[in-house]
């Protein structure tokens, strides 16, 4: 259905899209309403690590005893995303195909090396978190694919995830997470990015607005590196 | 899709929002608009007895569901629900726009957490704005709430320090 219709939209969750179409800084042409689709609801453990379909809600996630178990850090990101209402309909596979680059979960996947099962008419195959994130809002898929599952290796020790925000729930100015000796950024560059535990700022060239400029955005990373590797 | 029990029709336009639509077409106005994009909390409802914004859900989908709004929290004429009445005793609010909404949330909170701590508590209503009480008393009708359900009618008059 994503294939024959121009200017399509997936509509899962909606708490990203929604607000976007009513502030009309969205205008697709057709939305595709998931919600309604058998066999998309399902978090299990498979290859080492922890599934969740495209239909799963972030508030199942957070209380998913799999998920405790297989990979605490999703548990631990998932409850730093908006608030339990918002998490009530917001979808974890929703918040990687959305690719905002201050959001938490594109950061743990790409800290864990996770990938994610996408599916079209043309069949399906599997994006690693490297390769997934191109910009900012912005994915490497094609306009008929749609994200089916997600997959997070399970999560090594010590793990941590660490933000500052100007308010509770708010996306975060910036943000590290730890997985192991792998360390991921987000907020402060198009797409999560992966960093240098000794080095972490090299490179970065964060933007600047109302809420942080760009210098205090690198001084949040080292600070909330630091937090990060005391973990 | 049903609302506070009643089978109602599908919205006329599959645009529609939930909260408009309940609004506008059901004339439920208890249900408040505030933000609309999901930050400020008013129009909170209850979907098959979670929370949810209804302000970033389309109409269309919540046919099959059960959607519950603060008019759908007692009857006309019957004591008012322990959530309400403990805004009530505790003067958890004054303009009263943020109110429904606070309500609604508090009424998902307890569901999860009959007793809930002091963290659970803010957690529960961090997703709410309210700009002119502040939050010192809504706290309090929270726990009032919390006693309120677990003994109907006990401690009557008695109010949380």
């Amino acid at each position: 259905m994503l294939g024959s219709l121009e200017e399509a939209k997936v509509l899962a969750g909606g708490q990203s899209l929604l607000p976007l179409l009513n502030f009309r800084l969205a205008r697709p042409q057709h939305l595709v309403d998931l919600n309604r689709v058998t066999g998309l609801d399902r978090i299990y453990e498979r290859d080492g690590g922890v599934a969740v379909q495209a239909l799963v809600r972030q508030s199942e996630v957070e209380d998913s005893e799999v998920v405790a178990r297989a990979c605490p850090l999703l548990g631990a990101a998932t409850r730093l995303v908006a608030h339990r209402v918002i998490r009530n309909r917001g979808t974890v596979c929703g918040s990687l195909a959305h690719a905002d680059p201050a959001a938490e979960l594109p950061a743990v996947l790409l800290a864990l090396g996770g990938a994610v099962t996408v599916r079209s008419a043309r069949g399906e195959r599997t994006v690693q978190a490297a390769d997934l994130f191109a910009g900012v809002f912005e994915t490497s898929l094609a306009p008929d694919e749609l994200v089916v599952e997600a997959w997070f290796p399970a999560s090594p020790k010590p793990f941590a995830i660490v933000e500052e925000s100007r308010r509770h729930g708010d996306f975060a100015l910036a943000g590290a997470v730890r997985a192991g000796d792998r360390l991921a950024l987000f907020g402060v560059a198009p797409t999560p990015v992966l960093a240098d535990p000794a080095d972490p700022t090299r490179g970065l060239r964060p933007s600047g607005d109302l809420e942080a400029s760009p210098d205090f955005r690198l001084h949040l990373v080292r600070i909330l590196v630091e937090r990060a590797l005391a973990a | 899709m049903r609302v506070n029990g009643v089978e109602h029709p599908a919205a006329p336009d599959s645009r529609r929002l939930l909260s408009d639509h309940l609004r506008h077409d059901l004339g439920l106005t208890g249900t408040h608009v505030g933000c609309e994009h999901g930050v400020c909390g008013c129009c909170t409802v209850l979907l098959d007895g979670q929370p949810i914004r209804s302000c970033l859900m389309l109409a269309v989908q919540a046919e099959g569901h059960e959607i519950t709004t603060v008019e759908g929290l007692t009857r006309d004429g019957a004591p008012l629900h322990p959530v309400q009445q403990a805004f009530h005793e505790c003067h958890a609010l004054q303009c009263g726009f943020c109110t429904p909404g606070f309500v609604m949330s508090v009424v998902g909170l307890l569901a999860e957490h009959p007793s809930p701590t002091a963290a659970e508590i803010d957690e529960g209503i961090s997703g709410n704005l309210c700009r002119c009480t502040g939050y010192a008393s809504i706290r309090r009708a929270v726990r009032r709430a919390a006693e309120l359900t677990a003994s109907p009618g006990g401690r009557e008059g008695q109010r949380p320090a």
